[in-house]
């Protein structure tokens, strides 16, 4: 990160402490001075917005947690203390569950901008990989949190995706029992989950700076994926890209109030207002939509732990994408072949999503069977083999040329 | 701005396609308008009001609205005196006293609404086995809100579809999921009497009692609709400050 650069400071106090600890000089170097490839679109701010939620995340919840009562026999009441009686305790709820899909959204579409410009290549599969482990994280985080308000969605989602890990033979039982820390969900269940809740963000916070460090070492990629030649192809960090991202973040608020302030439950189930109860199943057993691909993808197989190795195979699949992208052209700017590939892909995602929502039986079953299906071949078959048939296309010299002759154009 | 527009509409998408997928299953629930519904909607307080009426007289003799203190209803516009007087209406019990007696008392509107019964099961014991729900969160606690509680209470049905059996004890409702419930239809033409001479109809104490629903499950519904449009208008104006700063900062390298 800070390879030695020296700054000279003119505020004694920040020189003093600057040639003992050089923090200043640090942050000069990485989010000053930062050279950013200039064709960066307004993609590349989904990076920025996906920090920002993160500290609103932290930020609520570290004030929620101050009003939360992890035990099955208050929780429910305790989160509706809140909602009744803390000031603006509505508020910092609702910020807080709205947030944890805006804080997806943001991931999602910074996922699918490293897909599209191939952001996972060669130097950054490091890079790449830091973002796979943060998104797991994420996943693990928004289900713990999900199980707080002990309503009813809480309690069955908690039961069904625990007892996932009971399809592994011999040890799966008693990897459940030791989730749960008894013999069904319950009390010990939600107690562990609240301190996991509270310890996992800081556990993103710090893979988040490791992908930053990451970052900062490679540089930024952009919509032509070729790298920064020399000055005339970059912009400083500050204040050209704080300024755009910091445009990008005002604009990704305004759909993220609207809803926390008019569609406050519109994400959530409705079926998470009733207190949990064991002995009364939901007719539909739904996760929150961020999963749904994933959860239609588990359905999809009809063995069960066949279903979990495949969604857990989904995320794992993008581990090692680096190595399965055979193409050595970053940017699907200049793939024409792969970048109607990488739209049906994405289709494929929402169609996932979609059969996710619904009953597993029927026509919505197969679909979501033919999607899974094309998900693993995307990355198994397709990536492989189209990086060798496809023809190496004729690259910019550099960024700046490739700028400037577009606004001639 | 391309490159945003698609990111907008990708997000638009995703959030529509869950969306569509909730509210299916069971039959359709038509949409009423509400007072409280929109950007600036203000709950309708006289119909909250006669609401309560609704409430106090009829529901509550089974259904329990626990989470509930009793002065949440200063959001209808009781004052602080009626709110006196309507909690003096109910008994609590309290204690231990200083002889280690639990004893009735009469309600402060710091009080919640006490429950029917002790239990569940004494609910269900006297309800022919169904209990019947806590009322404090059903308007947010069911798919189509208010619409449906609105549903649901003017959806009984008499004359059952044929080939329908209903269960002994069992009523036939349009809109229940399953259709059959355990809850008569309770609501009927003039069986309440409403102080302010509004038309005393089954559906007219429908829409107030699920006004007033709504309102006890989100009683900061106005102060967040009220809230929302600032904070909107602020990050609309602030957007385009930022904007315009960025385009005017980014023209020197363009």
């Amino acid at each position: 990160m800070s390879t030695g650069t020296t700054v000279t400071f003119s505020n004694p106090v920040v020189k003093w402490i600057d040639s003992r600890l050089p923090i200043f000089s640090m942050l000069d170097h990485e989010y000053n001075k930062y050279p950013m490839p200039r064709n960066v679109n307004y993609l590349w701010a989904f990076g920025a917005i996906a920090g920002v939620m993160l500290i609103t995340m932290i930020a609520t919840g570290l004030v929620l947690a101050m009003q939360y009562a992890a035990n099955t026999h208050i929780a429910f009441d305790s989160v509706e203390r809140i909602m009744r009686d803390v000031n603006y305790g509505w508020l910092l709820r609702y910020l807080h569950a709205n947030g944890a899909s805006f804080f997806f959204i943001a991931v999602f579409i910074h996922v699918f901008r490293g897909l599209y410009y191939g952001s996972y290549k060669a130097p950054r599969e490091i890079l790449w990989m830091l973002g796979v482990v943060i998104m797991l994280l994420m996943m693990a985080t928004a289900f713990m949190g999900y199980v707080l308000p002990w309503g009813q969605m809480s309690f069955w989602g908690a039961t069904v995706i625990t007892n996932l890990f009971s399809a592994f033979p011999i040890v799966g039982d008693p990897i459940v029992t030791w989730l749960w820390g008894g013999f069904s969900v319950d009390n010990p269940t939600l107690n562990r989950f609240f301190a996991l809740h509270f310890l996992l963000p800081f556990v993103i916070l710090a893979v988040v700076i490791l992908h930053t460090a990451a970052l900062h070492v490679c540089g930024s990629n952009n919509p032509l994926g070729i790298d920064i030649k020399g000055p005339q192809d970059s912009v400083p960090f500050n204040p050209y890209v704080t300024l755009k991202d910091g445009f990008a973040v005002v604009v990704f608020f305004i759909f993220y109030m609207g809803f926390v302030f008019y569609a406050p439950n519109y994400l959530g189930h409705p079926d998470n207002y009733i207190p949990a109860n064991p002995l009364v199943t939901p007719a539909h057993i739904v996760p929150e939509w961020y999963f749904l691909p994933f959860y239609a993808i588990l359905r999809a197989v009809p063995d069960k732990l066949g279903g979990v190795l495949a969604m857990f195979g989904a995320i794992a699949v993008l581990f090692v994408l680096p190595w399965l992208d055979t193409s050595k052209v970053r940017s699907c700017k200049f793939r024409p072949i792969y970048r109607q590939f990488f739209w049906i892909l994405v289709i494929d995602c929402l169609v996932l999503g979609y059969a996710g929502a619904m009953p597993a039986e029927g026509s919505w079953l197969l679909i979501a069977r033919i999607g899974t299906i094309y998900y693993f071949f995307h990355f198994l078959v397709l990536l492989p083999v189209l990086g060798k048939l496809e023809p190496v296309p004729q690259l910019p010299a550099s960024i700046a040329e490739a700028v400037l002759k577009k606004e001639k154009a | 701005m391309r490159a945003l527009k698609t990111a907008i509409l990708s997000a638009a998408l995703a959030l529509g396609l869950t969306g569509a997928a909730q509210a299916s299953g069971g039959v359709k629930i038509p949409e009423q308008t509400w007072s409280h519904g929109g950007v600036f909607g203000t709950f309708d307080k006289a119909a909250a009001q006669r609401g309560f009426q609704v409430y106090k007289t009829i529901c509550a003799t089974c259904h329990s609205m626990r989470l509930v203190p009793i002065r949440t209803l200063a959001g209808i516009g009781y004052t602080a005196d009626q709110l006196k007087e309507i909690a003096a209406e109910y008994q609590v019990k309290d204690g231990p006293n200083d002889a280690g007696e639990m004893f009735d008392r009469a309600a402060v509107p710091a009080d919640r609404f006490p429950s029917p019964f002790p239990n569940d099961q004494a609910a269900r014991a006297s309800n022919n086995g169904a209990l019947p729900p806590d009322l404090s969160l059903i308007a947010k606690a069911r798919v189509g809100g208010e619409d449906y509680l609105y549903a649901f209470l003017t959806g009984f049905k008499d004359e059952v579809p044929a080939g329908v059996v209903v269960q002994d004890g069992m009523y036939y409702n349009e809109y229940f999921p399953g259709h059959q419930v355990g809850m008569p239809n309770i609501l009927s033409d003039g069986g309440i009497e409403y102080a302010d001479g509004t038309p005393n109809t089954a559906a007219q104490q429908a829409k107030d009692v699920a006004t007033f629903l709504t309102f006890v499950a989100e009683p900061h519904l106005e102060a967040r609709k009220s809230m929302g449009i600032k904070v909107i208008l602020f990050l609309i104006v602030f957007a385009g400050l930022m904007y315009a700063s960025k385009r005017q900062l980014w023209s020197k390298v363009h």
